[in-house]
């Protein structure tokens, strides 16, 4: 694993989202050497947590399928699994990163056979479902996983468990004496791809998500919907598993607010029109859907969409930002008071199951980010020349859709190829020479 | 700006959000409310405004001086400070509606009969006379504040809480005696620092028009 040949000719992608698979790949496609490095032990970040792409409604497992098919076909992208980037020395050119990689327990003879997980016992809850089913303590992050291989979660090590799993595997796969490592990787410039979190929707009292089981996030909800996550593709109330037939949208949950998220997340309007569609998806004329906003905010192709949604008979909109909600403790029906904005009319209604259009925050906090570069108030990394060679792609850069994290990581791909040509014709040696007769060829 | 971005600026803040922006507290607030209604669907008395502070702040924007200053809406603010609180762009809610009350006062366009008023009302006027406040008398007025009979009955009614506060010294009954309770010392002076403080607000308010114009 430490194998790792990298040069200030390599570009390091930090992030396996789609914004770095995409930054890695486009630089690797131009004949650069990457270092992808990823903090979960596979690729794939948020969007493979995702059912539906809006506005399209396809499926992001395609997408994903097909960068998944160039990365394999790609010698030049060397993947760094469970590892994480905790320093940064240099200047543009020359820097050098350092790397900690987390113990697997699983070597790379796993053929994902599954038997570990069999015989495993304990469970923890799913981080890939957001906490809403249990995983074994010998598991594959999720079925599309890559790199294809079991994980064990460091809890069980040292236990009965890790020794039954150790049995059980008939590849010789898991080794249970694997250390962290940490390792420094050479790069001449860094595309900083470490996504987005959503907040903390505790923090918005009024809501009770913290109260309430029938108050949940638009991330939640996005699970639900997956064959394979926790409700089977159903859409159910966490309190008492009942359909939920009636879903009230909640946008702005946590964004525009200076309480909160003081930027506009972006996503949410449209991930909640897309997810009023779900809705009909599995109760066609029996769903009903609401959603209460401040103002909605879907340009383009998007307008279109929003303007489809509007004419369903099944969704209704309601423009105000929804002031409390309380909880019907007889039935566990969530309540949203609030007044409209159309005529101030004070209301008091009822659903099955109330979404919150959870809004977008950098995972990586300001003070936390292990490299120097200018960060604005909202904590995205802005595009500035004192940053010298390290380029924020997708949402480290700015609260963006799958569509626009692509063009923009596609964006820092170019740049950082352009400090790699520039330190190539500054460095005589022979990838220099070569890099200069190529520029000079194309004139 | 652009001097033509600034005319058109202007033409949208009428008369009369100019006029808020001058003179009532923290009235330059008032132009950013994004109408999300989260200060109205907060308030526990939201319920009873005619007009909740969401659409207090259009109104103000639709220029409707008068509708505005005679409402009755921001004198049943209670300082609870939900709104505030969670209003997404911390709009000092609460000062704005006591400024607007105030303001209303002033001008001469509050109405007469709102029990909040006319025991404000009182309430200075006590402070004003004796430099602090005689908690007995002011008491004693507000029971009488809508008329003899009703006093006579609320006094009535009252009037076991009184004995228990009389028993345990925490009410003298001699403060109802004119001359003989306690007034600050030097009250001509905290009268002299009133109005001053009157003057000096008097000459900080911008004069406006009527409405619409």
């Amino acid at each position: 694993m430490t194998d790792v040949v990298a040069t200030n000719q390599t570009i390091l992608v930090v992030g396996g989202g789609i914004s770095g698979m995409t930054a890695a790949l486009e630089a690797a496609e131009c004949g650069k050497d990457v270092v992808l490095v990823e903090k979960n032990a596979a690729l794939g970040g948020r969007v493979s947590q995702l059912y539906r792409y809006f506005p399209k409604l396809c499926h992001p497992t395609c997408g994903l399928e097909i960068n998944l098919r160039r990365l394999k076909a790609q010698r030049r992208v060397h993947l760094l699994t469970s590892a994480e980037v905790i320093g940064v020395t240099g200047t543009s050119g020359d820097y050098t990163a350092t790397v900690r990689i987390r113990p697997r327990y699983v070597n790379d003879k796993c053929t994902a056979c599954g038997e570990c997980a069999k015989v495993v016992q304990a469970q923890f809850p799913d981080e890939f479902n957001y906490g809403l089913s249990q995983r074994k303590g010998a598991y594959l992050p999720f079925n599309m996983a890559y790199p294809q291989r079991y994980v064990l979660d460091p809890a069980i090590i040292g236990t009965e468990d890790a020794e039954r799993a150790k049995a059980a595997c008939r590849y010789d796969a898991i080794d249970l004496d694997m250390q962290e490592e940490t390792m420094a990787v050479k790069a001449g410039a860094i595309v900083w791809a470490t996504g987005w979190s959503p907040y903390d929707a505790a923090k918005i009292q009024p809501y009770g998500y913290d109260r309430y089981p029938n108050v949940i996030t638009s991330v939640e909800f996005e699970r639900m919907m997956d064959p394979f996550g926790p409700t089977g593709g159903k859409l159910l109330r966490p309190s008492d598993g009942k359909e939920a037939k009636d879903v009230a949208f909640i946008q702005c949950a946590g964004s525009r607010d200076r309480n909160h998220l003081a930027h506009c997340s972006r996503i949410c309007c449209m991930a909640s029109l897309k997810q009023s569609t779900y809705v009909g998806e599995q109760f066609a004329d029996q769903g009903r859907a609401t959603i209460y906003y401040i103002d909605i905010r879907a340009i383009d192709r998007f307008e279109d969409f929003y303007t489809k949604v509007k004419e369903s008979s099944t969704v209704d909109f309601v423009k105000s930002k929804v002031a409390s909600i309380t909880e019907d403790k007889a039935t566990g029906d969530p309540i949203l008071h609030g007044v409209d904005t159309e005529g101030y009319h004070r209301y008091s209604n009822r659903h099955d199951l109330v979404v919150l259009a959870i809004g977008m925050e950098p995972s990586v906090p300001k003070d936390v980010l292990p490299v120097d570069v200018l960060v604005n108030r909202n904590g995205f990394i802005e595009m500035d020349e004192t940053n010298g060679g390290i380029f924020a792609a997708g949402c480290a850069s700015d609260a963006l859709d799958v569509n626009r994290s692509v063009q923009n990581a596609t964006a820092s791909a170019l740049r950082a190829i352009q400090i790699i040509n520039r330190t190539a014709a500054a460095v005589p040696d022979s990838a220099g020479v070569e890099a200069k007769h190529a520029l000079a060829a194309e004139g | 700006m652009d001097d033509l971005n600034l005319a058109m600026r202007d033409r949208y803040r009428n008369n009369f959000l100019q006029e808020v922006e001058a003179n009532v507290e923290e009235g330059e607030w008032a132009k950013m409310c994004m109408q999300c209604g989260v200060c109205s669907g907060s308030c526990p008395f939201g319920p009873h405004w005619d007009h909740p502070p969401q659409e207090i702040f259009m109104m103000i924007r639709a220029n409707k001086r008068e509708e505005v200053l005679s409402s009755t809406s921001m004198w049943l603010c209670t300082s609870c400070y939900n709104c505030i609180v969670r209003c997404p762009r911390e709009i000092p809610i609460t000062h704005i509606m006591h400024g607007l009350a105030s303001y209303a006062q002033r001008l001469g366009l509050a109405p007469k009969e709102q029990p909040t008023r006319k025991f404000g009302l009182m309430f200075w006027d006590n402070i004003e006379k004796n430099g602090r406040v005689n908690e007995s008398i002011l008491g004693i007025k507000l029971y009488f504040m809508n008329g003899f009979k009703e006093g006579v009955k609320t006094a009535y009614k009252m009037a076991p809480v009184g004995w228990n506060m009389l028993r345990t010294k925490r009410f003298n009954p001699f403060a109802l005696i004119p001359f003989l309770h306690k007034r600050c010392k030097k009250r001509s002076d905290i009268q002299a620092i009133l109005r001053k403080a009157q003057q000096i607000e008097n000459a900080r308010t911008v004069r406006f028009g009527t409405a619409g114009g």
